[in-house]
């Protein structure tokens, strides 16, 4: 209806339904998911609304029935006689008002029904959609683009929308009418039947062909503006180079000839749309002139009780019969579009979320005077790792201290090609490690292991001494702190983005955690403060701006192993020299995992891995390994390794 | 506002006319034929006159058929009005963009100028289409309609007029207080997929803070937030069926009662009534369809808007009267110069700049992020006007140079630099459209790219993907270098153009400009102190201001922010850089 309409300018959708059909390999079980899903908690709903639908139509049909009563039974005999009694006229119109209100009623109830039901439904998909993605692992969002994943949200969903909202009922509508219609004919005129089914089959086989030229302009459509949409893209990302090039009427050339070209291919898809409308309305005109004349014929003969009433009936049957069958055509290319959507949507549920056997569990801790260790609800700033023992029932309490060992990690993205091998890391408590080594030699790989983003394939990482196969990943990663190279922040406040890692940390510690990361200053330059509105990947922070407020952000979450993956990459020189002595503090007394290529960051380290090809080929202290005269030293020096 | 838009018609003006006019004999014949019809039963039926019934028959065929041509040629016409008037329309904003300059396309964001060439266009397109089809066919269809109701019998014709009215108010009621929840529901829904996005991409720091339960639960609220206004939004548009099958009904019995008694009083004939019936529907059916029309356009409106404030946008800087068109020399003058991005920001991005460049001097320019360093040297070739002051190129105003000449001779190679798709070839040629192959390749050597692209498959003619994709961050910056290079200009800019290329290969391609192009003057502008520490002069940028001038030497003695920095990275090299380039 019309907000369907709105909603398809506003996407720039105007053309839905026509195009080339997608291939599915199951339509039949995916409709029948589609039904039971989003129906099926609304079985009583929707029997009210099949009940609505057929109570609806039968009123109008029973309508139409009435103009023969009216002309057969309550005008013509009437007609001539010197005084004309119209109480039974009176009395089948106040039958009708009855009939008519029940369809009008039963059409407002199924239409208000089907509103519950269909964003009842797509609330469900929306919801269920998004909690199965975040329980999927990293590994599938790095393996499936961004883009795809956000065009189920945007295009399917809303397709489905469309499809629960609008085209089931329309069609379950146009199906009944279509039947009861066809029966109310059939009992009119078994002839005039003929003719007008005759007239329908032309209509379709008509409509066939033009949908058939048009979908291969489309097609041609679809892919010229997709290269136009391309090239304008292209164009304006680089409009600036474009200007300092004078590169300006080269750029128009191209252009113009894109646009031309689409032109000439949009005209011509939008030529062979236009003229359906005006095939279809005219065939229709000559099926009612075909019905009008034959019945006219019909009525003057009198044929098996056929009489001016019947012909008035049947005009208006004719009329309404080639409507809904052209909706079910036309809709037909709907529903395959929105089940090709519904895979998507199903297959992004179905996909296996990210499986956690962990039982090993953070606790918070007291510790006696004799350094025993037993759970506590309070939160005391000391953790312990709750480790129940199956083999004979005993529970055990481990400090958490941030103790990382590597014990011959191989790990592969793939089984069949590893991408680090014979990885060994020992990190006691307090620890900075950093790693070294160029763009794809394994650096994030090996911190992507630590909080299990993905899982080994051999050897063992232990955590205070625990394998942390065994620990439950949402205490895992808990107890890890992680600043990335791309800081993400999310719409909200600067306050609650802070806070995101710690939910419940109170302003004072906000401000803390920011000032500790030097990023206090140019927040209270903003307008709003602390509670300045940024946007997710708001352009109205600098990349360091940012990177600050993702620093601020691990600081307050207090974890005893932080991990720096280029955090300070787009800080420059100066400003990292000011935050050095926050990130040191940050930094004190836990374990930190450090990737740079800074030196400043990584000279004074407790120990440095070269990494080459997922193999660390040297470690030691920066003074040890440039006595070794090794990689890490033509690095650092900036010679070349001869050969 | 749609005075702008329908100027871009153009060519396509007649078609836009004549498909009205097309529309509105479709509609004709289609109100003549239940009139037909009404007589072929009074004359044909009720006389049992078979030979009228097949002449008013061909003539409904006629009929048929006229309309049939009518619809077929507003159909053509419409298609050809608007994808003209949308193709006009990318012209008229993309040849508009072109004249933008970097202030202008600052003001509207790349995916917004994007999003208006495509989207928006398409919107205006299918709006278009339907305004000059839909939105003159319904109300005439209706006024027709209506009109031979009354030529048939005005007292039931005066029942569709109250009819019209009622419905036409309750529509419009309807529709009103619908479309303002629509447009909400709408802006909320957006958000929503917004925060989906966000979700995938940041989907690491979701999961390492362990939020993902946080993160459900606050879409689940969000989903709920959209049911309710979806909910309540369509609650409303759900009353326009009923409302209408109420006038409809209405309607129809009111007319049964009365025709029956005017039939029989003689007053009226069956055929005419079965006529009645039929107008009956098409006068609130086309009443339906205006309304939706009413919505539909009024949505497009906002595309429209969008698009016209690209078309309206004039461009900031342009060529002057009487240009120059000779650029004397690489001499530069800064004289009190003061710059800011926007007019009313108070702030200056460059406050008090007064400098003075030799030609084929090397500057280096050092300085933190926001200190002004881009901004200067973008004063200099006139991407932005100055606010205060002047700058001088080659002892005259850049304001009086003609822009290309400028450009041409003073090139910059931009912080974010970009690659086009095609091959090396093609890109290097965007500094000069004449050069041939060796000196393209001349370019490279200066530039320190030929050893990379030798080693390419296709070597000069390979090809680079749309954005660069397939080359590395210091193999396209030295691209970009070998671009401008060839220019040949006398001044060339490097704006951080060597922070992904390795501390050895930048210093061979300094080394190359001070012994292949002495007289150029060159302004570097770099992070690091080994890129700028050999240049003649240095110049120190602070939060907008100049800090200090001076050779290495002279800054090391007397500048703190240069002895700063120069000691944050002294005996550094950015690792990645120089590892990437020997593995």
């Amino acid at each position: 209806m019309a907000e369907e309409r709105v909603r398809e300018i506003k996407m720039g959708r105007g053309m839905r339904g026509i195009g080339p059909k997608p291939k599915l390999e199951n339509p039949g079980a995916i409709f029948k998911r589609l039904i039971s899903y989003s129906f099926g908690q609304y079985k009583l709903h929707m029997v009210l609304v099949i009940v609505g639908i057929i109570v609806s139509v039968l009123c109008t049909v029973r309508g139409t029935l009435f103009t023969k009563e009216l002309v057969d039974v309550y005008i013509i005999p009437l007609i001539g006689k010197k005084d004309p009694d119209f109480t039974p006229l009176s009395h089948a119109i106040c039958k009708m008002i009855v009939i008519y209100a029940a369809g009008v009623l039963s059409s407002f109830m199924y239409n208000k029904l089907m509103i519950y039901v269909s964003q009842g439904s797509l609330k469900k998909i929306r919801i269920n959609l998004f909690e199965k993605m975040e329980n999927l692992p990293i590994k599938y969002f790095d393996t499936h683009s961004h883009g795809d994943i956000m065009s189920v949200y945007t295009n399917d969903v809303d397709t489905l929308r469309q499809t629960i909202s609008q085209t089931m009922p329309q069609l379950l509508n146009s199906s009944i009418t279509v039947v009861s219609i066809l029966i109310s004919m059939i009992a009119l005129s078994i002839p005039l039947t003929l003719v007008t089914l005759m007239m329908v089959g032309v209509m379709m086989f008509a409509t066939k062909k033009v949908v058939g030229k048009s979908s291969q302009f489309f097609v041609k459509q679809q892919g010229e503006l997709g290269e136009l949409n391309g090239y304008i893209e292209e164009m304006i990302q680089g409009q600036k180079v474009v200007k300092v090039f004078c590169h300006e009427d080269a750029a128009k050339e191209q252009f113009e000839e894109l646009n031309d070209n689409l032109f000439l291919s949009a005209n011509n898809a939008n030529k062979y749309v236009n003229v359906m409308g005006p095939i279809n309305a005219q065939l229709g005109n000559v099926s009612y002139v075909l019905v009008a004349c034959v019945g006219a014929v019909l009525a003057i003969g009198g044929f098996g009780g056929f009489t001016l009433g019947s012909l008035a009936s049947f005009l208006t049957f004719n009329r309404n019969f080639s409507m809904p069958i052209n909706q079910i055509s036309q809709q037909f290319n709907t529903v395959v579009m929105a089940l090709a959507g519904a895979d998507r949507v199903f297959k992004l549920m179905d996909e296996e979320p990210e499986v956690d056997e962990g039982y090993v569990m953070l606790v918070n801790a007291e510790k006696d005077d004799k350094g025993n260790i037993t759970e506590t609800d309070k939160r005391t700033g000391l953790w312990a790792w709750k480790h129940y023992h199956k083999a004979d029932d005993t529970t055990t309490y481990v400090e958490l201290k941030g103790d990382v060992v590597f014990d011959d990690v191989d790990f592969g993205y793939n089984d069949d090609k590893i991408v680090l091998h014979n990885v060994d890391i020992s990190a006691t408590p307090g620890m900075k490690i950093a790693f070294v080594g160029s763009t794809g030699a394994g650096k994030t790989t090996i911190t992507n292991l630590i909080n299990r983003f993905y899982d080994i394939q051999d050897g063992k990482i232990r955590y205070d001494g625990i394998n942390i196969n065994k620990i439950k990943k949402a205490d895992l990663r808990r107890s890890l702190g992680i600043v990335l190279q791309d800081t993400h922040l999310f719409t909200g406040t600067i306050k609650e983005n802070i806070k995101y890692g710690k939910l419940d940390a109170t302003d004072d510690e906000v401000i803390a955690a920011a000032k500790l990361a030097n990023a206090h200053p140019f927040i209270r330059r903003l307008p709003q403060g602390y509670d300045t509105v940024i946007t997710g990947d708001g352009g109205s922070l600098s990349q360091g701006q940012r990177q600050l407020l993702a620093i601020a952000r691990a600081a307050i979450a207090d974890p005893p192993v932080l991990i720096l993956d280029e955090a300070t990459s787009s800080i420059d020189t100066r400003t990292e020299k000011l935050i050095q002595t926050g990130m040191d503090k940050l930094m004190k007394g836990r374990t930190t995992f450090v990737i740079a290529h800074r030196l400043s960051t990584i000279k004074n380290s407790d120990c440095i891995m070269v990494l080459e090809q997922g193999h660390i080929i040297e470690r030691g202290t920066h003074e040890e390994l440039l006595k070794q005269k090794g990689r890490y030293y033509h690095l650092y020096t900036g010679n070349q390794i001869a050969g | 506002m749609v005075k702008k838009l329908l100027s871009h018609l153009g060519e396509y003006k007649k078609f836009a006319l004549i498909t009205p006019a097309c529309m509105i004999l479709e509609v004709i014949a289609e109100t003549i034929t239940p009139r037909l019809m009404g007589m072929l039963v009074d004359n044909g039926v009720d006389k049992g006159n078979v030979s009228y019934i097949i002449r008013v028959g061909l003539l409904m065929l006629l009929c048929a058929l006229f309309g049939l041509v009518a619809g077929l040629t507003g159909g053509f016409t419409a298609a050809k009005a608007s994808t003209g008037f949308a193709r006009n329309l990318r012209k008229g904003m993309y040849d508009n963009i072109q004249t933008f300059s970097f202030s202008n396309i600052d003001r509207f964001s790349t995916a917004g100028l994007v999003t208006r060439l495509t989207t928006d266009v398409t919107n205006v397109q299918n709006a278009f289409q339907m305004i000059i089809r839909m939105s003159f066919r319904a109300p005439f269809s209706l006024i027709f309609a209506m009109t031979a109701a009354f030529l048939v019998s005005a007292r039931i014709a005066r029942i569709y007029l109250i009819a019209v009215i009622i419905l036409a108010a309750i529509i419009v009621t309807i529709m009103l207080s619908a479309m303002k929840s629509f447009r909400q529901v709408f802006k909320k829904y957006d958000e929503l997929n917004a925060t989906v996005q966000e979700n995938v991409n940041a989907i690491r720091v979701v999961k390492a803070y362990v939020r993902e339960d946080y993160e459900k639960s606050r879409m689940v609220k969000a989903c709920e937030n959209i049911y309710n206004l979806f909910a309540g939004a369509e609650s409303k548009v759900v009353l326009n069926a009923p409302s209408m099958m109420t006038a409809v009904y209405t309607c129809i019995l009111l007319i049964s009662w009365v025709g029956a008694h005017m039939i029989v009083s003689n007053e009226l004939t069956t055929g005419e009534l079965m006529t009645l019936l039929t107008y009956c529907m098409n006068i609130l059916m086309n009443l339906m369809m205006l309304s939706m029309i009413f919505v539909m356009v009024s949505i497009s409106m906002a595309s429209a808007e969008r698009i016209v404030e690209v078309l309206d946008e004039s461009a900031d800087i342009a060529d002057p009267d009487a240009p120059v068109t000779k650029v004397k020399d690489g001499s530069i003058e800064f004289d009190d110069v003061d710059f800011s991005y926007y007019k009313e920001s108070e702030a200056p991005v460059l406050k008090d700049i007064t400098l003075k460049i030799n030609s084929g001097e090397t500057i280096g320019i050092i300085g933190g992020t926001g200190s002004g360093k881009s901004s200067l040297v973008n004063l200099i070739c006139r991407l932005y006007d100055v606010m205060q002051g002047s700058v001088k190129v080659g002892g005259i105003n850049v304001k009086q140079y003609d822009l290309e000449t400028l450009r041409n001779e003073v090139a910059v190679v931009l912080q974010k630099n970009v690659l086009f798709s095609g091959s090396i070839y093609d890109n290097l040629r965007w500094g000069n459209p004449d050069a041939t192959d060796e000196e393209c390749k001349r370019a490279c050597i200066l530039a320190c790219a030929d050893e990379f692209i030798e080693k390419m498959p296709d070597k000069y003619d390979t090809h680079i993907e749309r954005g660069g994709t397939n080359l590395s961050g210091g193999q396209k910056q030295r691209l970009c270098i070998a671009r401008a290079l060839l220019k040949n200009p006398k001044i060339l800019i490097l704006d951080d153009s060597t922070s992904a290329v390795d501390t050895a290969t930048d210093a061979k391609i300094r080394h190359a400009f001070y012994k292949e192009i002495p007289d150029t003057t060159k302004i570097i502008i770099s992070q690091r102190v080994s890129s700028v520490q050999d240049a003649d002069r240095i110049i120190v940028m602070d939060d907008g201001r100049i800090n200090g001038i001076g050779t290495h030497e002279e800054l090391l003695n007397n500048n703190d922010i240069y002895r700063d920095v120069y000691e944050s990275q002294t005996s550094e090299r950015d690792f990645d850089a120089t590892i990437q380039s020997s593995t």
